[in-house]
């Protein structure tokens, strides 16, 4: 996976509402149709450091199967961040693709 | 990153493992759902999971501030070093704390004495009023602490300046605070009424002086009572406000007190009582001395106005001098009179108060902190040393370290941790000796003469020195040894550390040097010792011109024992006669001036109409008073009967007074005039004895020409008598014995009594505690260097066991090992000592002023301390010698 999508992923993930680390690696598993593969030995890391810089925050709570887990959720910075976040890369995909597939 | 989060680290990192618990549960849970057996289901998770201690880990470090982190291990670990060698850490700690609390201690003194500023309304804007470096010097008579100024002078002063805000003045007098019987002393002030107001001093309870108190003739004045006084004397009763108290017999009513913090403006005093200056007359009847206009005993000091400059300040007091001086001329001799009328009136910044204690203490104290900080030095490089030993031990583990990655920094800071530990307790140990060691101090320089008082409290200054102290000796402990041990290419490290059959040359020199410098040092402080022992001893041993022994003096107030003026001499010779008869005493003079007390009283002299320019000394003694001090009369005789006052003026003068104005001739029936300001009598004095020279204000000057009148041709003296007695009882019998008797004679007289040892001791306190503290110090500082010389020895010959076993094994004599190890020593202690040599004469030249009867480079004394040294640190390297000749040489190459 590419420096700096895990992020983007994690945030856009969030967006739809809050979830737990297994949860949100499941959704971006399943969403890329299993292209993109989460490393758990960056999720966390990844979660640890959106907390850090105040777009995501976490609290306990309970699964869909009862147990308890660690839930994140975006925050309001978090979400002018994703907007921000998405149009970069955008932007950096039109980029790549002039210089991949030019006219 | 935030520093809360930074010490909650271990609480998020429980956190994060729960998570990740939480996490495998869910893909255990999942992966049985998909129809995983059990047990593979939860290793499938895991596998999915990875490292979980790496992810951890990962946060963990996100979390942490590293040097602090690493820092505090380093604290740790060093801590568990030093438990683990509690000798090492007692020894160093304790040596260090001697260093460091003496220096803390000596700084104390000097911070109270010379740097602090007055506890008093902004210092800064202080200004102590004296004359600008008087030419020709003032003449007159002078009396108190500070005597600057004369009342008619300070007068002017205050209602001519317009540059201060406001102006006072002040003199220090002792009170007596009884009626009769022994005398009992409280530390007076008189005081202008601006001055508790000028200073910014409020009262802690009641009020202070105002200017309306201070008003000529005041008839009853009040009193204001220092803190100290107020809690000794009175308990720190509040209800002492409205009372009365007695000073010189005279009752002054209490208006208030004030605060602990306030002394007065002497650093080094404290007042007991202050009362308004209009008061002296009350004190002191028709001797009263405000209008006298050659009688100097107030000290002043003023504030600055806002937006004046210290410049113009100055500017204006010169611009008012002249006036002030042209209306308050004595009756001065013409030259005299001239002088005076140059005067200029000056102002001197005095936020740090003014202090006799200061001038005397200042070089002895700061030359005190100069020892203190050389035996920290030596202790610090003995440490070193130590240590440097130790990490010599650890060089291999060290060696691995650096060859499997650890950056050098991060190992100098691990090594030195544990002197930064070392110095802290140091530190601390030292700062509580500190307050035994200056409190010690202040004791030793408090004379019954003297008492003074020092504020020892502590503030900020003291805090910053003991711990740039600490700090230092971190360093220059640790350092070295730090720098050393990862310095050399681990490869080599390694090599070498594992066969010590031979040492590279190199890593020896360090130690040789920290050695040579230990014993350079120690010279330095021990020759410092004996220059101030000899001195102090030379003092002690000098041929005053007296025999100190037995002579008690008695010290008498009779300004209420109601004897009339003219009655006076004849009651002094009476009293005299009775305390001469007193059981064990052999006999009693008086005598004005008392040998080596500090009071004086000189004038020059005329003969033939020739008025010589050098001053003689001059005292007034009674018939016996020669015979008394034990001073031989070595041609004519003593006073006696027949010299009344109607008869002719006689005068007994020293050895030296003979030779210098009557050379060759025999000066027995000679006269000279005393040099009397006009108007004054010039009766021809004549020479009817010659005496041995004696000492006169001070042991330390040299023989001054000296001529004695008789008191019993004295027409009014003032209602003070001194007498000194001869006797062989104990002080216990006599002192009783003796204010019984006078209370018989008359109720009103007040006694006070010393003896002439203890005035002698008092007047060498200063010498006294050089010799003491310069003493202990030198003895100290030899003490480690030959510790550090055995230590070095010691190790040496440990580390070269295998090639001394070699020569033992080859056939070498013992003798020819133990002369190896000590030619080894020997080298060390001649390079310490040549160097220490020169720099004790360098040193000993800024100490030249408080030695007395020897040169700073007094051949003798070094000598004596290098040969002292010298024997001792031998002694402590034939040790290590010796073990090194009985060393088994198959054992010490089986060992290895």
């Amino acid at each position: 996976m590419l420096q700096g999508t895990l992020d983007l992923l994690i945030l856009k993930t969030l967006a739809v509402g809050a979830a737990h680390g297994h949860s949100i690696a499941y959704a971006i598993e399943r969403q890329s149709d299993d292209v993109l593969q989460v490393e758990h030995g960056s999720l966390y890391p990844a979660l640890h450091r959106l907390e850090d810089r105040g777009w995501i925050a976490s609290f306990w709570g309970t699964s869909e199967n009862n147990r308890r887990a660690r839930y994140y959720r975006l925050t309001t910075t978090g979400r002018q961040q994703l907007a921000a976040q998405t149009s970069r890369w955008d932007e950096i995909v039109r980029a790549v693709n002039r210089i991949l597939k030019p006219a | 990153m935030s520093l809360t989060r930074f010490f909650r680290r271990s609480r998020w990192d429980d956190e994060r493992a729960r998570e990740l618990e939480s996490y495998l549960a869910i893909e255990t849970e999942e992966n049985i759902a998909r129809g995983m057996a059990p047990a593979a289901a939860r290793d499938a998770a895991r596998r999915k999971l990875g490292n979980a201690t790496l992810v951890r880990e990962e946060i963990y470090q996100m979390n942490t501030l590293t040097l602090v982190d690493s820092v505090w291990r380093d604290l740790k670990y060093g801590a568990r070093l030093l438990r683990l060698n509690p000798a090492f850490a007692v020894v160093a700690i304790l040596s260090l704390a001697l260093g460091i609390g003496a220096n803390t201690a000596i700084f104390q003194l000097l911070d109270a004495v010379r740097i602090r500023t007055l506890p008093v309304k902004s210092p800064e804007e202080l200004l102590e009023i004296r004359i600008a470096d008087p030419v020709g010097g003032r003449t007159g008579q002078f009396s108190g602490r500070r005597p600057s100024l004369t009342n008619p002078l300070w007068e002017q002063i205050r209602d001519r300046q317009q540059v201060l805000s406001s102006v006072f003045a002040w003199s220090g007098v002792g009170f007596d605070l009884t009626t009769s019987g022994e005398a009992r002393t409280a530390q007076g002030l008189w005081v202008s009424g601006d001055f508790f107001s000028g200073l910014g001093v409020p009262a802690l309870i009641g009020r202070t002086l105002t200017s309306a108190d201070d008003r000529r003739a005041c008839d009853a004045p009040p009193a204001v009572l220092g803190y100290g006084f107020w809690q000794r004397d009175y308990g720190g009763d509040p209800s002492v406000i409205g009372r009365s108290i007695t000073l010189d017999g005279h009752p002054f009513g209490i208006v208030g007190v004030t605060p602990a913090s306030f002394f007065g403006v002497e650093v080094g005093r404290a007042f007991d009582v202050a009362v308004p200056l209009c008061a002296e007359p009350i004190s002191r009847g028709a001797q009263t001395v405000l209008d006298r206009k050659a009688v100097w005993f107030l000290g002043a000091m003023g504030r600055l106005k806002p937006g004046v400059t210290l410049e113009q300040a100055r500017a204006q007091l010169t611009s008012i001098s002249a006036p002030v001086f042209q209306a308050t001329l004595p009756e001065y001799r013409a030259e005299d009179a001239k002088h005076y009328l140059d005067f200029k009136i000056g102002a001197y910044q005095a936020g740090t108060g003014i202090s006799q204690l200061r001038r005397q203490y200042e070089s002895p104290l700061w030359l005190l902190l100069a020892t203190t900080g050389l035996v920290l030095l030596i202790a610090c490089a003995n440490l070193a040393n130590l240590m440097l030993a130790r990490a010599t031990a650890r060089e291999r583990e060290i060696a691995v370290r650096l060859a499997i990655g650890a950056s050098r920094g991060r190992i100098v800071r691990q090594l030195l941790a544990e002197s930064l530990l070392i110095a802290a307790a140091g530190a601390a140990a030292g700062a509580i000796l500190a307050q035994w060691l200056s409190q010690f101090l202040v004791d030793f320089l408090r004379t019954e003469n003297n008492r003074i008082f020092v504020a020892l409290s502590l503030d900020w200054r003291i805090f910053a020195f003991t711990a740039a102290l600490a700090v230092l000796t971190c360093l220059v402990v640790g350092l070295a040894p730090a720098l050393r041990a990862t310095g050399t290419a681990p490869a080599s490290a390694m090599k070498s550390a594992s066969r010590g059959s031979t040492d590279p040359h190199e890593r020896f020199g360090v130690r040789r040097v920290l050695v040579v410098a230990q014993v350079a040092l120690s010279l330095v402080l021990v020759v410092g010792a004996g220059l101030f022992v000899r001195s102090l001893r030379n003092l002690l041993t000098l041929d005053a011109g007296f025999r100190q022994d037995g002579i008690l003096i008695l010290n008498m107030d009779l300004r209420r024992a109601g004897i009339p003026d003219e009655r006076r001499p004849a009651s002094f010779a009476e009293i005299t006669s009775r305390l001469a008869a007193l059981p064990g005493v052999s006999s009693a003079a008086q005598a004005f001036i008392i040998p080596v007390s500090g009071s004086g009283w000189n004038n020059n002299i005329v003969i033939d109409g020739k008025k010589y320019p050098d001053n003689v000394n001059i005292n007034e003694v009674s018939a016996g008073y020669f015979r008394t001090m034990g001073t031989p009369l070595l041609a004519g005789r003593d006073f006696a009967e027949r010299d009344m006052p109607g008869a002719e003026k006689v005068v007994i003068v020293t050895q030296l007074f003979a030779q210098k104005f009557f050379p060759g001739q025999n000066p027995i029936g000679r006269a000279f005039q005393i040099d009397e300001p006009p108007g004054q009598p010039r009766p021809l004095c004549r020479i009817i004895g010659v005496v041995k020279d004696t000492k006169y204000t001070d042991l330390r000057e040299a023989f001054i020409p000296l001529a004695y009148f008789a008191s019993s041709q004295a027409l009014k003296p003032d209602p003070f008598l001194q007498v000194v007695l001869r006797s062989k009882a104990p002080l216990t019998t006599i002192t009783p014995a003796a204010t019984a008797a006078l209370g018989q004679i008359n109720s009103g007289i007040i006694v006070q009594f010393q003896t002439l040892p203890s005035l002698v001791r008092d007047s060498l306190v200063r010498e006294r505690l050089m010799a003491t503290l310069s003493g202990f110090f030198g003895a100290l500082a030899a003490v480690i260097a030959t510790i550090g010389l055995y230590g070095v020895m010691s190790y040496m010959v440990a580390r070269r066991r295998n090639e001394i076993g070699i020569r033992i094994a080859l056939g070498a004599d013992r003798r020819t090992v133990v002369r190896m190890v000590m030619r080894e020593a020997s080298m060390l202690l001649i390079a310490g000592v040549a160097l220490g040599t020169a720099l004790a004469i360098a040193a000993a030249r800024t100490a030249a002023t408080l030695l007395f009867g020897l040169h700073p480079a007094d051949p003798a004394t070094i000598a004596t301390a290098v040969a002292g040294l010298g024997i001792v640190a031998l002694l402590a390297s034939y040790l290590p010698a010796l073990r090194a000749a009985r060393l088994e040489p198959i054992e010490a190459l089986r060992e290895e």
